[in-house]
Order: C-alpha cells, then sequence, then structure tokens
C-alpha cells in the first residue's frame, strides 16, 4: 500500500505548480487552466484523505467539486470569449484597464 | 518454466492482447470488404470482385496501398499534434475493447483460467470506462481538424467534435435504464441480469422493456462513430474530407480503422446492453440448438468448396475449396467434441449478434441520405436527448412501481 | 518496492511532467493538452486508491467534457504562441521564487508519517458506486440539488455572454 502522505505531498506539489503556472502565464487561457490543475491537485487531497480514514465523503465531495469546475469553467470561458471579442487579445497585460 | 508459472497472468494478458489486436485488425480490414461488396450489391453492381477470389484479397491490396502511398505532411501544421491525433484516435477505440467479454466461462490452461476478455471480469465499472473512451475520443477529432492548418479541415473537426459532444449525453443516458434493470456497471452482470429466467430465451432480454432506450442508443452510437446518416463533417462530397482532408496514406488509414474499430465496440455494447450478450435466443432446455453452430458452418463450408471449384481464376480454384475445407472441418469438430460445443456456444451468439449490428450498420450506409447539420444538432438536443430522459424516468417509475413503492 | 509503489512513482511522475509542461509551453493548446495528460495520471492515481467511480467521472467530466470546452475556445479564438513582454520579469523574480517557496513549504508540512492513519485495507471494497450514490441521496441530497441549479444558472450564463448582439 502507499502510504496516505505520499498522495499528499504529491498535491501539494501540483497545487504550487499551478500556483506558479498562475502567475507565469500571460495567456488568459492558459491562467483559466492553472485554475484547474489547483483544483484537480486538491481532488486528490480529497480523495487520498477519504481512502486514509476509510470514509466517503472525500470521494462525495470530489464529484460536487468537479460538478462546481464545469459550471465555472463554462461561465469563465464565455467571459473570455467576451474578453477577446472587445479586446482583440488574449494577453492579460492588455486587460489591465477597467475602461475599455 | 516457473518463471513462466511466477508471471503467468502477465503473459496471459500479454497474449491476449496480442491476439485480440490481430484479431480486430483483421476483422476491421473484412469489414471494409463486407461493406464495400453490401453496398455494391444494394445499389446493384458488384463489389471488389478481381482481386483474389470474390475481392477477398481486395484488403490486403488497400492495406499495401497505404503502406507504399506519399505521406506528404502540410506546410505550417503543428507538428506534435499533426502526429499525435491519428495515434489518439486509434489507440482509444483499439483500447475500449479491452473491457468487453466475450463469454462467461474461462478456459481452462494448464492449471491457469483465461477468461474471454482482456480485464479481469470483476472488473465494476465496465461501462463506464467505455464512456470514458469516448468522451476522449472527441480529442482525435478536434485536433486533427485544427492541427491541419487549413480552413476545412478546422471547420469539420469543429463541427464533427461538436456532434460527438452533444451526442454522448443521449449515448449516456439512454443506457441508465438498463443499468437501473442490472443495478451494476458491469457489463457480466448486465448480461447475468438478462439470464435470470433461461425458459424465456430471446424474450428476457433488455430489448422488450428497453425498446426506446436501445433505439436513442443505436442513433447516439451511429452519430458517435461519424458514420451515415450522421456523417456529414467527413463526408466525401461536402466538406473536401472532413478533418482528415490533410492526412495521406498511413495517417489516414489510421483513422479508418480507428472508425471502424469504434463500429465494431458500439455492436459489441448494443449486444451486451440490449439484446442479451452471448445468451442463446432459445429456451435453455432446448439443447438440440447447441449444434446450430455445426448445422450454419458446415453447409456453408460445403458450399464454399463447391462455388470455387468452379471458380473462373485457378488462384480461385486452389484457395476456395481450400478455405471451404476449413470452415467444414471447424463445424465438424464443433459438432463433434462436446467439450468444444458447450464453451463455443457463448461466444458464437455473442459474434452472430455483433455480425447482425454490423450488418444493420453497412445496411444504413447503403440506403439512408445524411443530415445536415443543423438538422442533424437540433435532432439531437430537442429530440434524442429528452427521449432518453423521458426513458430514464419512466423506467424508475415502473421498477419502483413493481417493487411496491419501498 | 511494492508493484504499488511503481505504479504510483510512475503516475506521480507523468502528472508533475504534465504540470511542468503546462508551465513551459508556448502556446495554450500544448497547455490544455499536458493539463489533459495531468488529468488522466490523476484518474490513474484515484483508481490505485481503490476510487473507481471518481476516476471514471474525473475522465468522462473533466477530460471529456471540461477541456474538451477549453480546446474549443483555444480553437474559435485562434490563440497563438505567448509573447513575452517586459511587464513579465516581475512575475519571473518575485512569483516563481514565492510560488516555489509554498509548495516546498506546504510539501513539508504535510510530509510528516501520519500517525496510525496509514492504510486501512482495500478501500476498493468500501467504495463501490452504490455507496457513493446512496450517501449523494440521502446525506447530502440538498448539496446534490443545488448544483442542478447552479449548473442551470451557469448554462443560462453562458448562453448569454457568448451570443452575439441582435439575437
Amino acid at each position: 500500500m502507499v502510504p496516505v502522505n505520499y498522495y499528499v505531498v504529491l498535491s501539494a506539489v501540483l497545487f504550487g505548480l499551478g500556483v506558479i503556472a498562475f502567475v507565469v502565464k500571460r495567456n488568459i487561457i492558459s491562467i483559466f487552466m492553472s485554475i484547474e490543475l489547483m483544483l484537480n491537485a486538491v481532488n486528490l487531497a480529497f480523495v487520498a484523505f477519504s481512502q486514509a480514514m476509510g470514509k466517503l465523503d472525500g470521494q462525495v465531495f470530489v464529484l460536487f467539486v468537479i460538478v462546481v469546475a464545469a459550471a465555472e469553467a463554462a461561465v469563465g470561458l464565455g467571459i473570455i470569449i467576451l474578453i477577446a471579442r472587445n479586446r482583440q487579445s488574449l494577453n492579460v497585460e492588455r486587460v489591465d484597464v477597467l475602461k475599455l | 518454466m516457473t518463471f513462466l508459472n511466477a508471471h503467468a497472468e502477465l503473459l496471459i494478458t500479454l497474449v491476449k492482447i496480442a491476439l485480440l489486436l490481430f484479431i480486430v485488425l483483421t476483422v476491421n480490414a473484412y469489414l471494409t470488404w463486407f461493406e464495400r461488396k453490401v453496398v455494391a450489391r444494394m445499389q446493384s453492381r458488384w463489389g471488389p470482385h478481381r482481386v483474389g477470389p470474390y475481392g477477398l484479397l481486395q484488403p490486403a491490396a488497400d492495406g499495401l496501398k497505404f503502406l507504399f502511398k506519399e505521406d506528404p505532411t502540410p506546410e505550417g501544421v503543428d507538428r506534435v499534434v499533426y502526429y499525435l491525433a491519428p495515434l489518439l484516435a486509434l489507440a482509444l477505440s483499439l483500447t475500449s475493447l479491452a473491457v468487453i467479454p466475450f463469454g462467461p466461462e474461462p478456459l481452462r490452461f494448464f492449471g491457469h483460467d483465461i477468461y474471454l476478455s482482456i480485464t479481469p471480469p470483476d472488473l465494476n465499472i465496465g461501462l463506464l470506462v467505455l464512456f470514458a473512451i469516448t468522451a476522449l475520443s472527441v480529442y482525435g477529432v478536434a485536433l486533427a481538424g485544427w492541427s491541419s492548418n487549413s480552413k476545412y479541415p478546422l471547420l469539420g473537426g469543429l463541427r464533427s467534435s461538436a456532434q460527438m459532444v452533444s451526442y454522448e449525453l443521449a449515448l449516456t443516458l439512454s443506457v441508465v435504464g438498463v443499468l437501473l434493470m442490472a443495478n451494476s456497471f458491469n457489463l457480466k452482470d448486465i448480461i447475468v441480469a438478462q439470464a435470470q429466467h433461461p425458459e424465456r430465451g430471446i424474450f428476457g432480454w433488455n430489448i422488450w422493456p428497453q425498446i426506446i432506450g436501445f433505439l436513442c442508443f443505436f442513433t447516439a452510437a451511429v452519430a458517435e462513430t461519424n458514420r451515415v446518416p450522421f456523417d456529414l463533417p467527413e463526408a466525401e462530397s461536402e466538406l473536401v474530407a472532413g478533418f482528415h482532408t490533410e492526412y495521406a496514406s498511413f495517417k489516414f488509414a489510421m483513422f479508418f480503422i480507428a472508425e471502424y474499430t469504434s463500429m465494431i465496440t458500439v455492436s459489441c455494447l448494443c449486444t451486451i446492453l440490449f439484446f442479451g450478450g452471448w445468451l442463446s435466443p432459445f429456451p435453455a432446455s432446448w439443447t438440440f440448438t447447441h449444434y446450430l453452430p455445426s448445422v450454419i458452418l458446415i453447409p456453408f463450408g460445403l458450399w464454399v468448396i463447391w462455388s470455387g471449384i468452379r471458380y473462373e481464376t485457378i488462384f480461385g480454384r486452389v484457395i476456395l475449396p481450400g478455405l471451404g475445407t476449413v470452415i467444414a472441418l471447424l463445424g465438424l469438430a464443433l459438432a463433434v467434441f462436446p467439450g468444444v460445443n458447450s464453451f463455443i456456444q457463448a461466444p458464437f451468439w455473442f459474434l452472430a449478434k455483433v455480425f447482425v449490428f454490423l450488418f444493420v450498420y453497412v445496411w444504413m450506409r447503403g440506403t439512408l441520405p445524411r443530415f445536415r447539420y443543423d438538422q442533424l444538432m437540433s435532432f439531437g438536443w430537442k429530440l434524442l436527448l429528452p427521449v432518453s430522459i423521458a426513458n430514464v424516468v419512466v423506467t424508475s417509475f415502473v421498477i419502483l412501481l413493481r417493487s411496491g413503492w419501498k | 518496492m511494492t508493484p504499488q509503489l511503481v505504479i504510483f512513482f510512475v503516475l506521480a511522475a507523468l502528472a508533475v511532467a504534465g504540470a511542468i509542461s503546462l508551465i513551459f509551453q508556448r502556446h495554450p493548446i500544448h497547455s490544455a493538452l499536458s493539463l489533459i495528460v495531468v488529468m488522466v495520471a490523476l484518474a490513474g492515481l484515484y483508481l490505485l486508491m481503490g476510487a473507481e467511480f471518481v476516476a471514471a467521472v474525473q475522465i468522462i467530466v473533466y477530460g471529456g467534457a471540461i477541456m474538451v470546452l477549453f480546446v474549443f475556445v483555444i480553437m474559435l479564438l485562434n490563440a497563438g504562441a505567448e509573447e513575452r513582454t517586459s511587464f513579465s520579469k516581475l512575475a519571473g523574480f518575485a512569483g516563481v521564487p514565492l510560488g516555489m517557496a509554498l509548495t516546498a513549504f506546504l510539501a513539508a508540512a504535510v510530509a510528516r508519517p501520519a500517525g496510525a492513519a496509514q492504510a486501512p485495507g482495500n478501500a476498493a471494497v468500501l467504495a463501490p458506486t452504490r455507496t457513493i450514490s446512496e450517501m449523494i441521496f440521502k446525506d447530502f441530497v440538498y448539496p446534490f440539488e443545488l448544483t442542478s441549479f447552479l449548473i442551470l444558472v451557469a448554462i443560462m450564463g453562458a448562453i448569454v455572454l457568448a451570443a452575439r448582439k441582435g439575437e
């Protein structure tokens, strides 16, 4: 059996890599994908703890996280499409003034 | 010898994988021959009948052509994605065959049990694995269209992947009725649930209570595999050739094999879910029907011998009687040895039903016109999805009423 | 070195490689493909832990629907490779080291061996689909109905946002 702290360390590493990607990337869609990476890392931690404690609440919560991530991705990508139409650019450095 | 015994599971699985790949690729090749022959006969013409006796070597000729044809890479494509897309499509459709059980009982071989499926029969999420692979196969099409750096493939790829994503919902929902009746995602349990009353034979299959579910599933599956009448995004007379326009010999062959393999997978799934899988349509007490495989194979073998003797070319006069003899002897072997006879029943019925579904696929190709894209999308969202949901609701109500509102 | 440990390391290496590739790829479609690799590796890890239903849902929903949405949007918007502007130097100097420090801190905080809760038998016996679905529909039925509202709102929002003017 793989000890549970191996999974949690992997989850922490993936979360940290998601944070680095969020900070480094300049494309809006890539930044959005780094958010999905962070959510996945958290899901991994949930399932690891659910296995360690022997209860299934963690896995049920993972299902809810996946559903919420799906809803958020849909609305977020709609917003990104609007931004791209208005600014003709997907670079976050061009979207830094509130006024058009 | 002890090395073989210690790693027996792994070696058996590897041999099964190699065997299944070989069989599936051969069946794919002869499925193309079958399709061309049947569609041709429906259009009152011969099919392939020059290359080898009755055109039976046509797939070999096609395969050689694909291997030796020039394979140009267009300029400006995204190399990684361009090479990845057909690989992904082919790998995914071949992987989906790993969870399909071809028979219930294992072969006993030197003390090891060899089950007739690559994954062990207690895989509790067999059906979900198939849906997961179906969901991932959208990428093969979308990435192929995008990476070709050209207008028509991009449009074809986007349309095709939008179609696949839309019909995926109806596909998964139309199966929920069967799952409610079988109480498990395991494919073997679904077949066993249809065998609860062995005396009913064909009337115990899932097709009778789930006829609407079957029609929704089959329609959605045909749309998922991009076949007629839903093949607008890849038809020859429409968007040039859709998402695989810029793909030449071998990569196009990979898409081709992926499409036919997913046809085979869908046919297997239809038989497992709705038509009783490996169950015989006759009641279990009619044991004389166990000789049916032999009764079919022996006359067929004799007919092949007879028509081969009078064939035009010398090659045909040699090959066809040989083939016919092999078939007839196989039929005889099935009848004579009782152990083989009882073992071969389940795979025989399974393969016969899969063959019927493949014939229905080819039949539709020869007969039906294709949908326009907006008709296709409105059919998927406005008709098929509500009907699948209604099927789920009605099935759950009936099950609840039958168990007395407990 | 049990086979499970080997499989864990292979899948973990694949996930981390996918995440690093997400950071270093310039074109968003390559980042999307790397993220799909991460998700499939995580689904493999869920299977290793015995959470088979969650693994299947991860591939079907995350890998087969959400990432398809990302790939569609990247194709529709014709996103090109990123350009490197001078403003991103700040992120390089301050952001990346801080991010790595955060990662190291988190990893060190959770790397202590757990006390008694180490490896309680085969979790696949505990996690059949039936038990999970009973929990969803009995204990968690209220959040479940709320998520259905959430999805409805998200669908309406996405349609309103992406519709062109005048339709």
